[in-house]
């Protein structure tokens, strides 16, 4: 690894290595890893798959309460508790059908390609504080990868090959728009997502996902140190995982259901599984880079060795928590704000988005770099000139700049002379009827 | 032809996208807590109107006959011509229906049919739910008419009949 900055030698980390501790603080052996890395692979894939069925209802009802009405209400009591469970057997039970003109392969193959990156990203983030057991301590995440962030980015961008292999493979052109649409997308907002969080991984000095919880525990969250980067990851997060405003590979209104217009039964609500498992995963990201993961705010007690099993249950609670407001904050979305349009979409991306994260880039790392020649190390005075960089900046972006715009172009004022011009490129009677034909 | 473009000025200094979407976003969050308008349909019936035109009645006079004298201005006036009427004579020389079938589903519930009768006998009904299991169960005929037992429609308010 390369050297970590001077902060490593009190961090998580060296805790976990020294090894003068209890037993049950200590790295297990091989053996006991192995048998512990198993269990955590089935208990995640268990608890992501029950809880992305809990999460249709729970869109479902989020969507009825905010039009007025009560959502399902019949299955399984008055909650309609049941409802995932009646719709999967549903699936389970419907007729798979295979277009004619469909390659099949790919057709197959589609669904298990998207449905499985989703929930491999699930496996580095970290959800609960190290649990203590008798065969020494285990982390908390299925993998605590010392790459965890680049990993993620990896896998998310994988998910678009499902998405384009359905489109593609439906020999459908709504299909195929779709597909086209959403690889055009991703690959656009995997770019603002990336560097995004460039500016996250300068303040933290790693890529590791529970270092990066560790320094803001032990500093601020980042919400409140690097708001626009949080803001940037937002906003390509709701465009990696195709939720609205930001639904174009689907768009109903246009493309009937996009990709998989073809789909049924099984295979159908693969695709489904896969966007919630997604948003599960951007959420447990934003939570993660930007809200201090499983870091119960205001205090340290929690960050610290020894590990406690109280810990990882209450760490595990505060995660949770904030992962449910942010799910719940991607359904409240869909029901805010109207779909982009394809040229809104790809301007915000390529001419707002991308500028923005590269400048933040370059101000966030000189502002390190000039605070660390000034000779000012993290604490109290370094806080305090970050903060005030960070709401100079904030106010810049979300009063200066978005002052005054049209989202047609979507980071240019509409002037003057371009509205006489597209008026002289239209027929003179249409904007003066007076005029006559 | 070419397409005719017509570009509005826009109030382009006043547009603020954060302004517009927090609002929006308290807009949808104030309506979680809504009371909801739900009626939670088979339990619960909406009340309609006592003018609703829904399904036919034939009313029966004490004896439980059918008032009808099958004088034939239901059929001659229905736009729709969806009642067939076949009239009868008794030995008195009462007329009655033999035939009175109504074609629920030709029927476009104008109401003429009771407007016009001089006997007040067929009225349409203050009544929705007429699910079938086969086109022919909507043919009603004169007995399955009589037995209908909802209200009847009332085709003006009394107090009010010009529907003022």
């Amino acid at each position: 690894m390369i050297a970590l900055p001077a902060l490593a030698r009190t961090d998580m980390i060296g805790a976990l290595f020294q090894l003068q501790m209890a037993p049950n603080q200590q790295e297990p052996t091989l053996v006991w890893f192995t048998v512990f890395t198993i269990v955590k692979m089935l208990i995640v894939f268990t608890v992501l798959l029950v809880g992305v069925a809990l999460l249709t209802l729970a869109e479902r009802k989020v969507s009825a309460w905010i039009q007025d009405r009560h959502g399902p209400n019949r299955v399984g009591g008055k909650g309609g508790w049941l409802q995932p469970a009646a719709d999967g057997l549903k699936n389970i039970m419907k007729e798979e059908t295979y277009p004619g003109a469909a390659y099949k392969p790919l057709f197959i193959l589609a669904p298990i390609l998207a449905f499985v990156p989703a929930l491999l990203t699930f496996a580095v983030i970290p959800f609960a504080s190290p649990l203590p057991t008798p065969r020494g301590l285990v982390a908390m995440s299925v993998a605590d990868l010392p790459i965890g962030f680049l990993y993620i980015l990896a896998l998310t961008s994988l998910g678009v090959y499902g998405i384009v292999l359905a489109g593609w493979s439906s020999n459908n052109k709504y299909s195929l728009l779709g597909g086209l649409r959403s690889s055009a997308q991703m690959v656009s907002y995997e770019i603002a997502m990336g560097l995004s969080t460039v500016a996250v991984l300068l303040v933290a000095g790693n890529v590791s996902l529970s270092r990066i919880i560790y320094q803001q525990a032990t500093t601020v969250w980042n919400f409140f140190g690097l708001t626009i980067a949080f803001f940037l990851f937002l906003v390509a997060a709701f465009a990696e995982t195709n939720r609205l405003p930001f639904d174009l590979p689907e768009a109903e209104s246009e493309l009937i259901a996009g990709y998989h217009t073809e789909y049924s039964a099984m295979k159908f609500s693969m695709f489904f599984i896969a966007e919630y498992s997604n948003m599960v995963t951007a959420s447990a990201l934003l939570v993660t880079l930007f809200f201090g993961g499983w870091d119960i705010p205001f205090t340290l007690w929690d960050n610290q060795a020894p590990w406690t099993g109280l810990k990882t249950l209450l760490t595990l609670i505060v995660f949770v928590a904030k992962l449910l407001f942010f799910l719940f904050f991607f359904m409240w979305v869909r029901w805010t704000l109207p779909r982009f349009r394809y040229d809104q979409l790809m301007s915000l991306g390529w001419k707002f988005m991308l500028p923005l994260a590269l400048a933040y880039i370059v101000i966030i790392a000189g502002a390190l770099l000039w605070l660390d020649w000034l000779g000012i190390r993290p604490g109290g005075m370094w806080g305090l000139l970050m903060g005030a960089l960070n709401v100079t900046l904030a106010a810049i972006v979300f009063v200066m700049l978005d002052q005054g715009k049209l989202l047609s172009p979507a980071s240019s004022r509409v002037r003057r002379e371009e509205i006489a011009r597209l008026r002289r490129m239209s027929v003179p009677s249409a904007i003066a009827p007076e005029s006559g034909d | 032809m070419a397409i005719q473009v017509k570009v509005l000025a826009r109030p382009v200094a006043q547009v603020s996208y954060v302004n517009a979407m927090l609002s929006g976003m308290a807009l949808t969050f104030k309506h979680l807590f809504r009371e909801k308008v739900t009626v939670q349909y088979p339990e619960q019936k909406w009340d309609i109107s006592p003018r609703w035109r829904g399904t036919h009645r034939m009313l029966t006079d004490e004896k439980g006959k059918a008032k009808c004298v099958a004088c034939g201005l239901c059929p001659q006036i229905c736009p729709a011509n969806c009642i067939k009427l076949v009239p009868g004579e008794d030995e008195e020389g009462n007329r009655y229906p033999l035939i009175f079938e109504i074609d629920e589903f030709r029927c476009i519930f104008c109401g003429y049919c009771q407007e016009v009768c001089p006997e007040e006998a067929i009225h349409l009904g203050v009544h929705y739910e007429n699910a079938e299991y086969s086109r022919a169960g909507f043919v009603y005929d004169l007995e399955r008419l009589m037995a209908q037992t909802h209200p009847v429609c009332e085709m003006w308010d009394p107090a009010d009949p010009k529907g003022e």
